[in-house]
């Protein structure tokens, strides 16, 4: 089967530094490949760099097309949903007018993320920026969801959140994975353990592992790739 | 007592007048950050047309489908104008905005002089109906009628746009664009496309507002450098009620036109000081961004 997202000799550089220095991995369809490393190894460049939301320069390859150059929403429309880091939900927008936005077809599935998140259903008329920041990331994930999207992108979902709405999240995520491949970019160990299937790991601006879920296990490597105790 | 009432909603009427020409100045910078000295063409070319259609037309038609069709006309132009504008001009500089500042203003200047070239630099008159010029008495008021066509063109065009904005997708669009490009952008969403739906949305205000400044304020005359000078308080009036913001640029019009109405008649008209209803606004400019640098309804940028 062919990978999902196939990213060789990825660079970018933004105001004069080199954050991406010849990143490649591939995220093999189905499943949920995590995107791993230290704060500020360029895990959200790069995933920005696949959305094309900032200039780069080596192959990107995503859902079998090679996007390099394209416009961000041509790529997006090959069936992205994506979760930022910072939620970036509309905050002078509804709830419902979020959503709406989203939406790609005539087939968004409303129903769906509503029995998910039903909370967003209570608030549909509510400024997103009214919205605590949990249920910006109920929004920021049912934004991404609404659409029968193959590939999603997702970044720190549990960033800054409650240990309940963490697992929540984990939940959705895990079944969202049983028909959408996922790029998960995580630093909660026990929520990548229990969801990703295989691990790229980032420093400095490069790959320095890849492998399968198991290597989690092993706490000298984990402290060394991470810099955090392996037992989370 | 009626003086000073009837200073008021001449006051009012210039302030739907400037809320007109500065509400799609705001949008398209709140939008793209895209400052377009071009606007002031927009109303010119939609003044200058308004004119062509209403002196070129048989005389047959009456005045009012005359005046009725120019401004119509100058409406669309505005509209057809801008539109061309952003494809062509605006649409290769994205992400350089120093490059499209001087590129509009440089279109600014080359269309200008071609119309001082093609029309001369003395004004056009404009053929009104008579009832334009005509009053309507209200009590022992009388309130001139073109008055009228200023505030309603102004409350129609406030609530069409808020409409347009809160409620069509569209609208959501912009607003969402307006917060954050990128994010629209990683929905799936063509932004360019709202970016030339919302010129053309501004440039068809520039055209109504320079047709009806024209009939208006100005004694039914037309002349090339009409639009710069109303650009000038488009501005004022954008900074003054904050960018991007439709409401805050309908609060500062008001407020900026009336202020220009009173003091040029109650310090300019006594003092003989006619420059002073200018000066009052770029001092009230001064003050709000003072006080709020951000403008009176402004975001948080
Ligand atoms: N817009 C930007 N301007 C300057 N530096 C940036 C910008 N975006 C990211 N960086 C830098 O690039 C590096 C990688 O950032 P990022 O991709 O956000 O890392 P991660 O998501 O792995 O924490 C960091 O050092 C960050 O400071
Ligand atoms: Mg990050």
């Amino acid at each position: 089967m062919t990978d999902a997202v196939a990213v060789s000799d990825l660079h970018v550089s933004i105001a004069g530094s080199h954050i991406l220095q010849g990143v490649s991995f591939n995220v093999p369809t189905g499943g949920v490949t995590a995107l791993l490393g230290r704060n500020g190894v360029g895990k959200t460049t790069t995933l920005r760099a696949i959305l094309g939301l900032v200039a780069s320069s080596g192959q990107i390859q995503v859902l079998g097309h090679d996007v390099e150059n394209w416009p961000t929403h041509r790529i997006v429309r090959l069936g992205i949903g994506y979760v930022p880091e910072d939620r970036d939900v509309f905050s002078a927008l509804t709830v419902e007018q979020n959503l709406r936005l989203a939406e790609s077809s005539a087939a968004a599935r409303y129903d769906d993320v509503f029995s998910l998140f039903p909370e967003l259903k209570q608030r549909a008329r509510q400024r997103a920026g009214t919205l605590s920041g949990g249920q910006q990331q109920m929004l920021s994930i049912a934004r991404a969801l609404l659409n029968d999207r193959p590939l999603l992108l997702v970044d720190e979902p549990s960033k800054g959140l409650a240990p309940k709405l963490v697992s929540e999240f984990a939940s959705v995520l895990e079944r969202a994975a049983e028909h959408s491949t996922v790029l998960l970019v995580e630093q909660n160990l026990g929520v990548v353990k229990r969801l990703a299937d295989h691990v790229v790991v980032l420093d400095h601006g490069e790959v320095v592992h890849r492998g399968g879920a198991g290597d989690l296990d092993d706490p000298a490597l984990v402290r060394r790739l991470l810099g955090v105790a392996g037992a989370a | 007592m009626s003086a000073f009432l009837v200073i008021t909603f001449s006051g009012i009427a210039l302030g739907a007048i400037y809320f007109l020409a500065a509400s799609g100045l705001s949008l398209i910078y709140g939008l793209m950050d895209v400052l377009n000295f071009a606007h002031g063409l927009f109303m010119t070319i939609g003044a200058y047309l308004g004119w062509e259609i209403a002196t070129r037309l048989p005389s047959s038609f009456g005045a009012p489908a005359l005046i009725t069709l120019a401004i119509v006309g100058a409406t669309l132009g505005g509209a057809v104008a801008a539109g061309i504008t952003e494809l062509v001009l605006i649409r290769p500089l994205y992400g350089k905005p120093i490059s499209q500042i001087l590129v509009t203003i440089g279109l600014d200047l080359a269309a200008v002089g071609l119309l001082m070239g093609g029309f001369g630099s003395t004004a056009l008159q404009i053929p009104v109906p008579l009832w334009l010029i005509e009053p309507t008495r209200i009590g022992s008021m009388f309130l001139p009628n073109a008055n009228f066509l200023a505030l309603g063109a102004g409350v129609v065009v406030l609530v069409v746009l808020e409409w347009f904005l809160a409620r069509t997708r569209y609208g959501i669009i912009i607003r969402a664009g307006v917060e954050n490009r990128e994010m629209v952008r990683a929905l799936g969403i063509d932004v360019g496309r709202a970016f030339t739906l919302v010129f053309v949305i501004g440039g068809a205000m520039a055209g109504l507002a320079g047709i009806l400044y024209a009939v208006v304020f100005s004694g039914d005359l037309i002349s090339p450098t009409q639009g710069d000078s109303l650009l000038i308080f488009a501005f004022i009036v954008v900074v003054i009620g904050g960018l991007g913001s439709i409401r805050g640029s309908a609060v500062a019009a008001l407020v900026v036109g009336l202020l220009q109405d009173y003091t040029s008649f109650y310090i300019g008209g006594h003092s003989g000081w006619a420059q002073i209803g200018n000066l009052s606004t770029v001092l009230l400019l001064a003050v709000v961004l003072e006080w709020r640098p951000r403008g009176l309804f402004g975001r948080v940028v």
